[in-house]
């Protein structure tokens, strides 16, 4: 099963596998890695699964589309940069296979 | 010959006209009289229309799932339109703040405030915010009875209030006056001002009072309080009187009457559940679930208003334009669509924080996670001291459809 590793803000990372068509925030929240809160739980309300993209990653996803909500909520969340992305809304895919993802020092 | 006997028959919630029912009146919350109604209202109209109301007519949304989606739809579900409650804000006093704006002004003004709730400064706050309830703890009688609601929730929120906008301290009373207020239903026979325009003048002193500090602060470098962030802040240093006073109104009751009454509140839950009680004094981790419960369980806020900026539909509803739409909170966190056993505080529930107390979407409280810190602290502290705190006597709320507030709450700390 593809993975993705999930590296908390002190650099402890964790990895964990993937269905296809899960989201990077579920399998965050499923296998208790700390660092993605996801109050919401996937609705894109509330910005709390927001997560940093290591440069290949985010060339492969992009940017959050300009307009779309997730570009919105991620407007209020804290310490956002150009890597910024919810993670509730990356679906898993085999493309994504070894996917790191790199969390804030906290969400709100 | 028997003079006419008045029978004061009890409503039937079940059986009255399905059009007849007004979850607007304030009445329903200060006798915590709602839960029926919305059970009703999830069931049969989950979109219900009152034709007439004191407000005007309004559509009820009162499932969860159904709110999460209006508010995620915020370019149909305005905030701009006459305000963000049931009652429309006065349009001859209006009090602009970004909680009443739509994208982008919204957005500017909301990023000007945001940071100073942002993880890294919360963890700054922490230390004073326990050492304050420590002492504030520590002084309490033991073994008689005293007001939670004055001696612990009032006065530690209006503390942190003081320290939020670096106010002076002594004068700090003036930060829960101002709020009571901002807030306050007119018709309450309790309420401080008793019109629109009496509430405009007196938060007019405050706007006075908050004004020579901001140009205070104006003039110094910037630094991290909300008067100073709201002085420098590109957005909001040229702000209008009226805007000044909406978006001070807006911090005061948002980042202050609402984690007063998640502090009554809370243990007003736990002396409702005793087992829960003793669970958490058996295992105070819990602590970390305990909070976000207690904000579901409260649901400080009882509703948010949405008005249509285009003809839409809600879960199949038809809904024209220009309509005003109330969001039910207190509804939502009683939904068992959405959350098992939803009228029982849980305080090891899974997934805890998944609740609509803070709202959904853009305006989703900014001000969530220092509310959550603020009573984190709390209970850390009332577990170190005190043995289960008991509520002796009813509490008190407030006549509102807008915030469930109390006013007292007796209670005794077992010497």
């Amino acid at each position: 099963m593809p993975n993705v590793t999930y590296v908390e803000h002190n650099g402890t990372a964790h990895t964990i596998e993937l269905m296809i068509g899960e989201s990077i925030m579920r399998g965050a929240v499923d296998n208790e890695v700390p660092g993605i809160d996801a109050d919401c739980g996937g609705a894109c309300a509330c910005a709390t699964c927001h997560i940093y993209l290591d440069p290949p990653w985010l060339d492969l996803l992009g940017t959050p589309k300009f307009g779309s909500q997730e570009a919105s909520m991620l407007n209020f969340a804290a310490v956002t940069q150009p890597n910024s992305r919810l993670s509730c809304q990356i679906k898993m895919t085999e493309v994504l296979d070894g996917l790191t993802v790199r969390m804030p020092e906290g969400q709100h | 010959m028997n003079a006419p006997v008045k029978l004061d028959l009890p409503l039937d919630v079940w059986s009255m006209p399905l059009d007849e029912i007004d979850v607007s009146d304030p009445q329903l919350y200060q006798d915590e009289a709602w839960h029926p109604y919305f059970e009703r209202l999830r069931q049969q109209a989950p979109v219900h229309y009152c034709a007439d109301s004191r407000y005007g007519p309004f559509w009820s949304v009162s499932r969860y799932r159904d709110i999460v989606e209006c508010e995620v739809n915020h370019a149909v579900f305005s905030n701009a339109i006459n305000g963000n409650q049931v009652e429309d804000q006065s349009l001859a006093l209006p009090r602009p703040a970004f909680i009443r704006m739509d994208p982008p002004k919204h957005d500017e003004q909301r990023k000007v405030v945001a940071p100073i709730v942002a993880p890294a400064n919360l963890h700054n706050m922490e230390r004073l915010i326990r050492e304050r309830t420590q002492q504030l703890l520590d002084a309490l009688p033991r073994g008689e009875e005293f007001d939670w609601v004055e001696e612990v929730s009032i006065k530690l929120t209006t503390m942190m209030l003081a320290t939020l906008f670096d106010f002076p301290f002594g004068d700090r009373a003036l930060l829960t006056y101002w709020s009571d207020v901002a807030i306050c239903n007119l018709n309450a026979p309790d309420a401080p001002v008793h019109s629109e325009a009496e509430r405009f003048k007196e938060l007019t002193k405050m706007a006075d009072y908050m004004s020579r500090l901001f140009e205070e602060r104006r003039k110094l470098p910037p630094k991290f309080d909300l008067l100073s962030m709201l002085a420098h802040g590109e957005a909001t240093r040229e702000m209008s009187l009226p805007e000044f006073i909406g978006n001070l109104g807006l911090l005061i009751v948002g980042g202050n009457d609402t984690t007063r009454n998640s502090m009554t509140g809370g243990l007003l839950a736990l002396s409702r559940f005793p087992d829960e009680y003793r669970k958490l004094h058996a295992n105070p981790a819990l602590i970390e679930s305990l909070v976000p419960e207690i904000v579901r369980y409260v649901t400080p806020v009882i509703h948010m208003r949405r008005t249509t900026l285009q003809a839409t539909e809600i879960d199949g509803q038809p809904i024209p334009a220009g309509a005003k739409v109330v969001l039910w909170y207190v509804s939502a966190n009683r939904d068992p669509d959405a959350l098992a056993q939803p009228n029982c505080l849980i305080i090891d529930r899974k997934r805890p924080r998944q609740h609509a107390s803070f709202g959904f979407s853009i305006h989703r409280c900014v001000g969530n996670r220092l509310a959550e810190l603020q009573l984190r602290i709390l209970w850390e502290e009332i577990l170190l001291r005190f043995p289960m705190i008991e509520v002796v006597g009813g509490a008190q709320r407030i006549y509102s459809n807008f915030i469930q507030g109390f006013k007292s709450m007796p209670v005794r700390i077992p010497a």
